[in-house]
């Protein structure tokens, strides 16, 4: 038996089973668990108060000082899942991930255990440029931290138990046109993400990549919505004779250069989606680590489609002209082939 | 003393109070963190040890006072000045000169450095030196101590310059809306590195600032080591208690300077020579001996005895051996 479930459902699922399974798992943030609220800003931990009231702790508005808060408790044994509301909030509370978070087990020589999961939500929505970045290109490069990108619930769920689980801190980054498109969390643009839940405990590596399609003309790799828009690119591609392989990223800190290897020396093309400015982006990592790893598998120079170097507009027809979308993911595979 | 601290709390040195063997304890601790650190300074000088230092002297009374109210099992918090501190919550002389000297053997295994000391077995995180930054961190321990059920108290030292980050505004807060069993401890030392607290705040009475969080503040002279001891007692039985948290602001003084080579122009001759005769060693050297718990030989013999001891760690930390390359890459992940 199995249960179709959006991303935010899935992560409440998963929330609340690792919460019934080890007492030392507990949420912190901010509206995350009030009676009668939202169960945060994406519904998310919607009536997990009622489940765990003493585990449910909503904070002041204080990033800075919740995610420290959090370090502090992990260090002692605890494993807190810290949200925050939109993905640019993790700016104000960089110096106790990176610092602290990030750092304390190595600083130490090894005494201190960080178990400790980050939720954040990211993605261009309407909102214009402070809801809305991507903000991973600001953690993958952090060492002690591991970063994943979930693109469908079946991953969400599994992702956040086996980061619940992991004694290191994990980053797991949401998109918000992804968590779902009914009641509350019906946003425009909003793209299917649901997926059969199986019934029972599972995981979800948090250092593998997954073939989403397979192909043999060309590798598209993305994360988070731009996964899906590089699918809907593939299909297209299909109809004009051309066979993408898209690969969900997923893991971007480690970035899962096995799985990606293998793509590459098979198809020898790669196109590189990311939502976020070109410049600096975790899309320029993967480029690099590719050239390392097989450049002389590639047949034509690796391309990136990825957002103008520009902070993110509100006004639709702007937002839609700075988001990467299908038809350019088909552009730059068109041209790739020609190669 | 200078502004604002003629009401602060002293013990009335009412040492006759309590065990001989209890105050020689407290003399003993804050002669170790002296010598370690006038040593360290001889050995940084001389080019011997790498890295840079902040040091400490001049404020022993604190770290004592605080740390001698503490259980093994409690934990403390520091900062970049962090020597003292680890050497009050128990840390050995030995295991903290190895870390300095980057040895395998150090208490971070040569990893954390001068700034980051630190053992958890013995309840000290390693120091955290962005400044506030163990204020939040400190209020997550003790969160997990509250939702452990357990009894244990959090202690967090910071100085003055961390009152003006946000972390300290923000740690606080939480710590009073949860109840949380935490000790805030400012060390004001009336400087943050070159600064002085009055261009930093036109209120220069820290302890006040706890009223608005809801919380009890108290200002205590941070250069008598029973005035201290007596005040974190009171606050660490209220945080057992489930009173916490409470804001300690400590008085005192740095002897030296802010890190390497600060020659203190910007301290004026005068405090410093008022400072320097509240010397809180000289200060609690002068109880002890006016309520008859040592006389001048047995204070001696404690100098003597904890400088032979350093001078032995000293050989011992130098022949340490270095962390192996492969050290390099090891415990990044658990």
């Amino acid at each position: 038996m199995t249960k179709r479930m959006g991303i935010a459902e899935a992560l409440r699922e998963a929330i609340a089973e690792e919460m019934g399974r080890d007492e030392r798992v507990f949420c912190i943030g901010e509206d995350i668990g009030v009676p009668g609220g939202w169960g945060g800003a994406f519904t998310v931990t919607l009536g997990l108060e009622k489940l765990y009231p003493d585990r449910m702790i909503d904070t002041p508005i204080a990033e800075l000082g919740f995610f420290g808060v959090a370090c502090g408790a992990a260090m002692m044994g605890m494993r807190p899942i810290a949200d925050v509301q939109y993905g640019d909030f993790l700016l104000l509370a960089a110096d106790q991930i990176v610092n602290n978070i990030a750092k304390m087990r190595y600083m130490s020589g090894g005494q201190i255990k960080m178990p400790l999961v980050i939720r954040a939500p990211l993605g261009a929505t309407g909102r214009g440029s402070q809801h809305a970045q991507s903000l991973e290109r600001y953690f993958t490069g952090v060492p002690g931290l591991k970063v994943v990108a979930v693109c469908n619930a079946f991953d969400a769920k599994g992702i956040l138990k086996a980061a619940v689980r992991d004694d290191n801190p994990v980053m797991i980054f949401e998109h918000k046109l992804l968590y779902g498109s009914k009641g509350a969390r019906a946003e425009s643009g909003a793209v299917d993400a649901t997926s059969d839940i199986p019934e029972g405990d599972y995981t979800v590596p948090l250092d593998k990549a997954a073939v989403r399609r397979q192909g043999s003309d060309v590798t598209i790799l993305g994360w988070l919505l731009m996964l899906h828009h590089s699918l809907q690119a593939a299909d297209k591609l299909a109809a004009e004779g051309i066979d993408a392989e898209v690969i969900d990223v997923r893991s971007l800190s480690p970035i899962d250069y096995d799985t990606i290897g293998e793509s590459v020396r098979k198809t020898g093309r790669v196109v590189i989606v990311e939502e976020g400015p070109k410049t600096g982006g975790v899309s320029a990592e993967i480029a690099a680590g590719i050239m390392e790893r097989c450049g002389e598998s590639l047949r034509c120079p690796v391309s990136r489609v990825a957002s103008a170097d520009v902070p993110v507009p509100f006004t639709p027809v702007l937002e839609n002209a700075y988001r990467p979308d299908a038809e350019r993911v088909v552009a730059a595979a068109r041209e790739l082939v020609q190669f | 003393m200078a502004d604002g601290r003629t009401n602060a709390g002293t013990s009335d040195n009412q040492s006759e109070r309590y065990e001989r063997d209890f105050l020689l304890g407290l003399y003993r601790r804050m002669t170790t963190i002296r010598q370690f650190e006038e040593g360290v300074k001889f050995l940084f000088l001389e080019g011997v040890m790498p890295g840079t230092i902040h040091q400490c002297q001049g404020q022993e009374a604190t770290a004592v006072g605080v740390c001698a109210a503490l259980r093994q099992d409690d934990f403390i918090t520091s900062t970049f000045r962090g020597h003292g501190h680890a050497l009050a919550k128990g840390l050995s002389t030995q295991e903290l000169l190895n870390e300095l000297f980057g040895a395998s053997t150090g208490c971070c295994k040569g990893k954390g450095g001068s700034m980051h000391v630190g053992n958890m077995s013995k309840g000290m995180v390693p120091g955290i030196a962005i400044v506030g930054g163990g204020i939040p961190v400190a209020a997550g321990i003790a969160l997990a101590f509250k939702m452990q059920n357990t009894d244990r108290v959090a202690a967090c030292f910071f100085g003055d310059g961390a009152v003006a980050e946000g972390a300290f505004h923000e740690g606080v807060n939480m710590a009073a809306i949860w109840d949380l069993p935490v000790v805030f401890v400012c060390e004001n030392n009336l400087y943050g590195a070159s600064t002085h607290v009055s261009k930093v705040m036109r209120d220069t009475n820290i302890a006040r600032r706890a009223s608005n969080y809801g919380i009890r503040g108290q200002q205590v002279d941070g250069n008598d080591v029973l005035a201290v001891y007596e005040a974190a007692k009171v606050a660490v039985e209220e945080c057992r208690g489930g009173k916490g948290p409470v804001l300690l602001e400590l008085l005192t003084y740095r002897l030296t300077g802010h890190s390497r080579r600060d020659p203190c122009h910007y301290q004026p001759a005068d405090e410093r020579e008022a400072w320097a005769a509240a010397d809180p060693l000289v200060r609690f050297a002068r109880v002890l001996k006016d309520t008859g718990a040592a006389d001048d030989a047995g204070l001696e013999a404690v100098k003597a005895e904890v400088v032979r001891r350093f001078d032995e760690a000293v050989a011992i930390a130098k022949r340490e051996p270095q962390p192996t390359l492969d050290d390099l890459t090891t415990d990044v992940f658990a």
